[in-house]
């Protein structure tokens, strides 16, 4: 049985068009459409239903220990009202899901968690908890709201004040029109935006709130479509695409957020070796799309495969991710065979599209 | 001239006795959303009621176009070759390939048929 977020009835009652996603029923688009959502988000601003994403509560003495210990960023020198982007990885270093941690306190954390893997992390992270720390998933309780977009710093500003707040820093107990929510300057599109956490039975009525405020400045409600296809250009990974139970961060080009230097560490061992496979970044240069699953071939032999591909809407270029041998990171040309064509296609620098 | 449908979602119209045009209904392109690329076939190619002839791609999937006539490729629409969205914002003014052949009505039906159908089962 599928589960749904507090927005599920407007979505349905704003011709939302419903499909599952990591268990969740999930606005894929509303009427009009992935390509007008897109570039509302690029453009203007968007709100995102993002309910479905998971929230873990550590807290205690070894709180951070344990955080330290089962995933790859170092968060000893994370201040008060600051977030870090981290992988939570097994013994061989393949990834159990990739996250954010945000430091509430000072012995207590925040961790937000891909809708799909909720109960796998949590089972993973409880098997090795230790010492003084209390374990909570309150993701039942929790409302997200993610406003991205160019202008999402002037829709939020006529509701609350938030002059002093980088990216990758967030704000607790804030007063929206008298609800309490966590503004946090983060987001999934590769644009300017927030990320807004809140009491589930709030949710609807700030969702409102803000397609109220922001209606002269053109914000839109936008589906699962478009966050796909803005995170996908900015070339963000997405679990169970790039980063899946058999891959590492380093094998995912995410070695910027994999810290080695740490006092205790479970994949100190496996993520010291150097990648067999990596991630890379291809345009095509003939006329297609690849997608998911595509085969990628160099010099006519098959050696990797495309993890995500779209038809950009902001280039209007087709564009994929694909994993291919660490040897051949520095090739340029490769071929991907799109329903048995096999299409020219050149390596280009991730990301794709940079604000 | 009439159009007559497939339950696959194309339609196809006579332009005069032996020409027919083909393309998709105004209910497929609203299913697909937001069509991006047409993978086209080509002149000459000779195409099967029934069968595959192009893939038209909306931003996430995929959906094959199949022939509702028997006969021969004579022109594809260049248009959506780089245009492909005029299948979303006019899919019944729209053609995609020119074919030498016949409409067989008996496997087909007609516009009311078609707009009558229970499409989401």
């Amino acid at each position: 049985m599928e589960k749904i977020t507090p927005l599920f009835n407007w979505h349905k009652n704003h011709n939302g068009n419903i499909v599952e996603f990591g268990g969740y029923l999930m606005p894929l688009h509303y009427s009009n459409g992935i390509l007008h959502e897109h570039h509302t988000v690029r453009t203007k601003v968007g709100l995102f239903d993002v309910s479905h994403m998971g929230e873990f509560h550590f807290s205690g003495k070894d709180a951070l220990a344990n955080l330290q210990y089962l995933i790859s960023n170092d968060f000893s020198d994370l201040e008060i009202d600051k977030t870090r982007y981290g992988i939570l990885v097994r013994k061989d270093g393949t990834a159990v899901d990739d996250l954010l941690v945000y430091r509430m306190a000072d012995e207590e954390y925040l961790v937000v968690v891909n809708a799909a893997n909720i109960d796998k992390d949590e089972a993973y992270i409880r098997e090795h908890l230790f010492g003084e720390v209390v374990f909570q998933n309150i993701s039942e309780d929790c409302g997200q709201i993610a406003i991205q977009g160019p202008l999402s710093q002037e829709l939020l500003k006529r509701l609350t004040p938030i002059n002093d707040m980088p990216y990758y820093t967030f704000k607790g107990n804030v007063d929206i029109a008298g609800k309490n929510v966590l503004i946090s300057r983060t987001g999934y599109t590769g644009e300017d935006g927030y990320e807004i956490y809140t009491a589930a039975a709030d949710t609807e009525f700030l969702w409102e709130l803000f397609l109220e405020t922001g209606k002269d400045l053109g914000v839109e409600p936008c589906g699962l479509g478009c966050r796909d296809t803005l995170r996908l250009e900015a070339a963000m990974p997405l679990y169970g695409h790039e980063l899946n139970d058999e891959t590492t961060p380093l094998e995912a080009g995410l070695s910027m957020f994999v810290k080695l230097n740490k006092e205790k560490f479970i994949a100190q061992d496996a993520l010291s070796e150097k990648p067999l496979k990596r991630r890379i970044g291809l345009q095509l240069k003939d006329r297609g799309i690849a997608r998911e699953h595509c085969d990628v071939y160099f010099n006519g032999q098959k050696v990797g495969v495309v993890s995500s591909g779209t038809k950009s809407p902001t280039l209007n270029q087709s564009i994929a991710m694909a994993f291919v041998p660490a040897e051949l990171f520095k090739e340029t040309q490769f071929e991907i065979d799109v329903r048995g064509k096999l299409l020219k296609a050149e390596k280009v620098k991730l990301p794709f599209y940079k604000r | 001239m009439e159009k007559y449908y497939a339950e696959s979602h194309e339609w196809v119209m006579a332009l005069d006795e032996n020409t027919v045009v083909v393309g998709i209904s105004d209910y497929a392109q609203h299913a697909l959303g937001d069509i991006v690329f047409l993978s086209n076939a080509e002149v000459g190619d000779t195409v099967t009621f029934g069968e595959r002839f192009g893939d038209v791609e909306s931003v996430k999937a995929v959906s094959e176009i199949l022939s509702p006539v028997d006969g021969k490729v004579v022109e594809v629409n260049k248009d959506l070759e780089d245009t492909p969205e005029l299948l979303n914002a006019k899919p019944l003014e729209t053609w995609i390939i020119k074919v030498e052949g016949k409409i067989d009505p008996s496997k087909l039906m007609t516009e009311e048929d078609y707009l009558a159908l229970d499409k989401d089962h």
